[in-house]
């Protein structure tokens, strides 16, 4: 204080003096032999504690449940164990901290930083270093009686660029199976597949459909598939609701895909590909419960609110002669989030017609 | 005894140095200078939290079966009796409920994740707020940088690796995310899953970049972080005795590593309370992968929300605008790019390079090793606290469904306000974070020149009542006074004396704004002659 008031007096400068590092203000431990004896106590009960939470740890292993006897019992043991591991490892930590913060010696003291940039001098010498390594190789500019291989140079690079792809070439090209992305744009619904019951597989006839009544649908035998099973169910999945037919408006050139108020949409999200699972019976709406994107089925399941831009693609369906609802066709359109080419087959564009032969 | 025990470690010592020479580095490195403050325990967390997840995952590693072949569940947990189930999530069940401590270990593993990517961001934050990025540190920054995006990696792989109902919806969100990429998005979807989704291929892959990859990669980096770091030595808060060319504290040996090597176990003590008591992420009650049934309330693990978020918030049609292009028979969701990647990329492409644009706008080059305190650099606080807000706001929109229901809002207002919100709150962030910490830096003017109030009320002799202060000491003076005070740039005339326009005078004038926008709000700190003026007042 008296200091820089005295060289403001004198000089007044722009700003103020540093004071300096502050004076160490000595702890308890270190002006009274008694709590320094104290603490020293401290940690080592805390150590203590550690030995003892490795051995409740053990003990709970061994000790407390015959293994694998029901979830009850390996869920105290794990409770337990846990409590071992906390103690074993608190009691370390804090012993630890504790010896540091009361016991250690705390002087703050200074070490002095220095420019991390190199020195001119070494700065030169690593100059010279990979000049001198450039010409030694004949890279670069050359030295009178070497030549100058720049042949080498441009070889290596080309080399040394195209090598990974002896390697990456294969394992890229492997990990993508068969690359048959057209079977983005086709699901197992085909023209006669029966409706069934998710997750159970049986087939659903159109006269349990009740007005307001909503069916997770898979396509019969979907079950009895064992290789691809989840990938056809992933493109598969329906949701079904009848609606009061008046309350239904129908789709122009689609009159013919809902029976008697009966209507059946892709459950696969066209935004990211979430199964599209809740129902709401008053609204009509279909609300996705990943990013809420909402379809109303009650309109052709058109987007209503949310993150989806399309509708969802509908299953054309009909009854056969024993009262079961059946599928016309597959979708028109693949099913699930956009992608570049969906509206693209391998021969050309995909049309309503074309896919709803 | 002791001199036997002290033979047998210089004997040891010498044996090791003759064909090491690690004496040099125990002289360097023993009594290296670390300075105190709990702000930078915050990346030790993330340090702990990583070799938690290390000695845990070890454990998993030796139960988990990287397989989605289907098998009927025959074991001890009763309600997925005979449910077809991939081995993985099979050998998940197994792990948890036939393995003592198995349980106990997952959720270890999945709280110390949790708390892995927290402290990274917090320690992120830290460093930002404090100025911690500045020349040296850059390169750093950017090594921290990929580390947050590698924890993200790790903690995304290891979410879908016990193959249940929710995290396969992940990936499925995923899987559309990739999609839409314009050209090669469906091939890259058909390369990650071995063909379509879901495949029977894509755990083992996860599972190799989880315990093999990505880690390899993380070990790396935190190697050469930590290496930077006493490349660097520490930053420093300011106060007394501490400048840019020392470091003020304690040393590394014995007591930082007391401290901090104490602190690990803290750090394991409380993820293995957390694992011991709150249960996580319980598959058991989601049940194996289904592409069909889904549950209200699905949450990705934290740190995925604000992309989650993102996805939720973008309309896809807004006002009768599609966000979905159909281009000449092409595809093009912008409704899932913008989101999906767009976002993601712009919001971690301008934390990655923010050291290098604020130098470059600031036009500050010298060497920093005292912090800053955040109100004195009001904007970069502000951009700060722009950006918090701004991810806050995607991570309870990626929450909308828990919210709404909490505080009984409408679901869709809700998105529809947020909608509003991440546009105009992160601005509104800026200028009012920007206040405050001007605000501040006049308070710490007005304790330097006036002091603390006292509370104690003295009568003067002329009747006048005044309340005594007290004047800063000097320790607290120097913290309130020591910052730099930068103006804007001065741009130089845009013709020259003979009237010649000058070349780059435009970029000049472009620059000149951005040093404005940062410097030109200011409260300049207390000069000495300031200081005796209001002394002599009293």
């Amino acid at each position: 204080m008296s200091q820089s008031d005295q060289s403001q007096e004198t000089t007044e400068p722009d700003s103020f003096q540093d004071p300096g590092v502050p004076y160490h203000r000595p702890r308890l431990s270190d002006k009274d032999p008694k709590a320094a004896k104290r603490a020293e106590r401290q940690v080592a009960a805390m150590f203590g504690i550690s030995i003892l939470g490795t051995v409740i740890a053990i003990w709970a292993y061994f000790g407390l449940h015959d293994m694998g006897e029901d979830v009850e019992s390996i869920q105290q043991t794990n409770t337990v164990i846990g409590i071992g591991v906390m103690l074993a490892m608190f009691g370390i930590g804090w012993g630890a901290i504790h010896w540091a913060k009361t016991l250690m010696r705390d002087h703050e003291m200074v070490e002095e930083r220095h420019e991390l940039r190199s020195s001119d001098e070494s700065r030169a010498g690593a100059i010279q270093n990979l000049k001198d390594g450039v010409e030694d190789s004949g890279i670069g500019a050359s030295k009178e009686g070497v030549p100058r291989r720049g042949l080498l140079k441009g070889s290596l690079i080309t080399a040394m660029l195209v090598a990974p792809l002896a390697l990456l070439v294969p394992q890229i090209g492997n990990m993508g199976g068969d690359w048959n992305v057209g079977l983005l744009r086709h699901t197992m619904w085909k023209k006669g597949t029966r409706l069934a019951r998710d997750p159970d597989g049986t087939p659903i006839k159109a006269s349990d459909v009740t007005i307001g009544s909503a069916f997770h649908v898979i396509p019969e035998g979907l079950n009895e598939m064992g290789h691809g099973k989840l990938e056809a169910k992933a493109k598969a999945i329906v949701l079904m609701v009848r609606l009061d037919p008046r309350d239904l408006t129908i789709q122009p050139g689609r009159e013919d895909w809902s029976f008697d108020g009966i209507v059946a949409y892709s459950k696969v999200c066209t935004h990211v590909g979430c199964p599209v699972a809740l129902y709401e019976q008053q609204t009509h709406h279909l609300l996705c419960p990943c990013h809420q994107s909402t379809f109303d089925v009650s309109d052709g399941a058109k987007v209503v609110f949310g993150p989806a831009k399309r509708p969802l693609p509908q299953l054309p369906i009909a009854v056969d002669d024993e009262g079961y609802i059946i599928a016309k066709s597959d979708f028109d359109e693949p099913v699930g989030p956009s992608y570049w080419d969906r509206l693209k087959t391998p021969d050309g564009d995909l049309t309503p017609e074309e896919g709803s032969h | 005894m002791g001199t036997k025990l002290n033979n047998a470690a210089a004997g040891t010592a010498n044996y090791v140095d003759e064909r090491t020479s690690i004496g040099g580095f125990v002289k360097f490195f023993a009594r290296k200078i670390f300075p105190d403050h709990w702000s930078f325990m915050l990346g030790e967390v993330a340090l702990y939290s990583f070799i938690v997840l290390l000695i845990s995952g070890v454990f998993l590693t030796a139960f988990f079966v990287p397989s989605m072949d289907i098998i009927h569940y025959d074991g001890t947990f009763p309600t997925m009796q005979g449910v077809e189930m991939s081995r993985a999530f099979a050998s998940t069940l197994d792990t948890s409920f036939e393995v003592p401590g198995g349980l106990l270990m997952r959720q270890i593993h999945h709280w110390a994740a949790l708390l892995f990517t927290a402290s990274i961001l917090f320690h992120m934050a830290r460093v930002f707020f404090t100025g911690a990025f500045r020349k040296p540190r850059e390169i750093n920054w950017l090594i921290g940088f990929t580390l947050m995006i590698m924890s993200l990696a790790a903690g995304f792989t290891g979410y879908s690796l016990p193959d249940d109902v929710l995290s396969g919806n992940g990936l499925r969100i995923i899987d559309g995310i990739v999609k839409a990429i314009p050209i090669i998005g469906t091939y890259i979807s058909y390369w990650l899953f071995g063909g379509e989704f879901p495949g029977e291929v894509l755990i083992p892959r996860l599972f190799t970049a989880h315990v093999l990859l990505v880690p390899a990669l993380i070990l790396g980096l935190i190697a050469l972080h930590l290496f930077l770091v006493f490349l660097h030595k520490h930053t420093q808060y300011p106060g007394g005795g501490r400048t840019h060319k020392n470091v003020v504290g304690l040393p590394l040996f014995p007591v930082y590593t007391a401290k901090a090597g104490g602190f690990f176990f803290v750090v394991f003590g409380v993820i293995a309370f957390m694992g011991a008591f709150f249960t996580i992420n319980p598959v058991w009650n989601y049940g194996p992968y289904d592409p069909s049934p889904v549950s209200a309330g699905t949450q990705p693990d934290w740190y995925i929300l604000f992309v989650d978020g993102a996805l939720r918030m973008m309309p896809g049609e807004l006002w009768g605008f599609p966000f979905e292009w159909v281009i000449g028979g092409y595809t093009l969701s912008m409704n899932l790019l913008i989101p999906g990647l767009i976002m993601p990329a712009l919001l971690f492409g301008f934390m990655a390079f923010y050291p290098w644009f604020e130098a470059w706008a600031t036009g500050d080059r010298g060497e920093k090793h005292v912090l800053d305190r955040p109100r004195n650099a009001p904007v970069r606080t502000g951009i700060g606290v722009a950006v918090i807000t701004f991810y806050v706001i995607l991570v309870l929109e990626g929450s909308n469904d828990i919210v709404a229901n909490l505080f009984h809002l409408s679901l869709n207002d809700l998105t529809i306000f947020f909608r509003f919100a991440i546009f105009i709150l992160p601005v509104v962030a800026f200028m009012v974070t920007k206040r405050f910490c001007l605000g501040l830096q006049r308070k710490d003017r007005e304790l330097v020149l006036h002091g603390n109030e006292t509370g104690r009320i003295v009568r003067h002799e002329n009747g006048e009542y005044i309340e005594v202060h007290e004047p800063l000491d000097e320790q607290a003076r120097w913290i309130a006074v020591n910052y730099d005070d930068i103006a804007p740039s001065v741009v130089a005339p845009s013709h020259n004396d003979r009237g010649v326009e000058r070349k780059g005078h435009k970029f000049d004038r472009f620059k000149h704004r951005l040093s404005r926008f940062y410097f030109e709000d200011r409260v300049s700190p207390v000069t000495p002659a300031e200081l005796e003026e209001a002394q002599h007042h009293h």
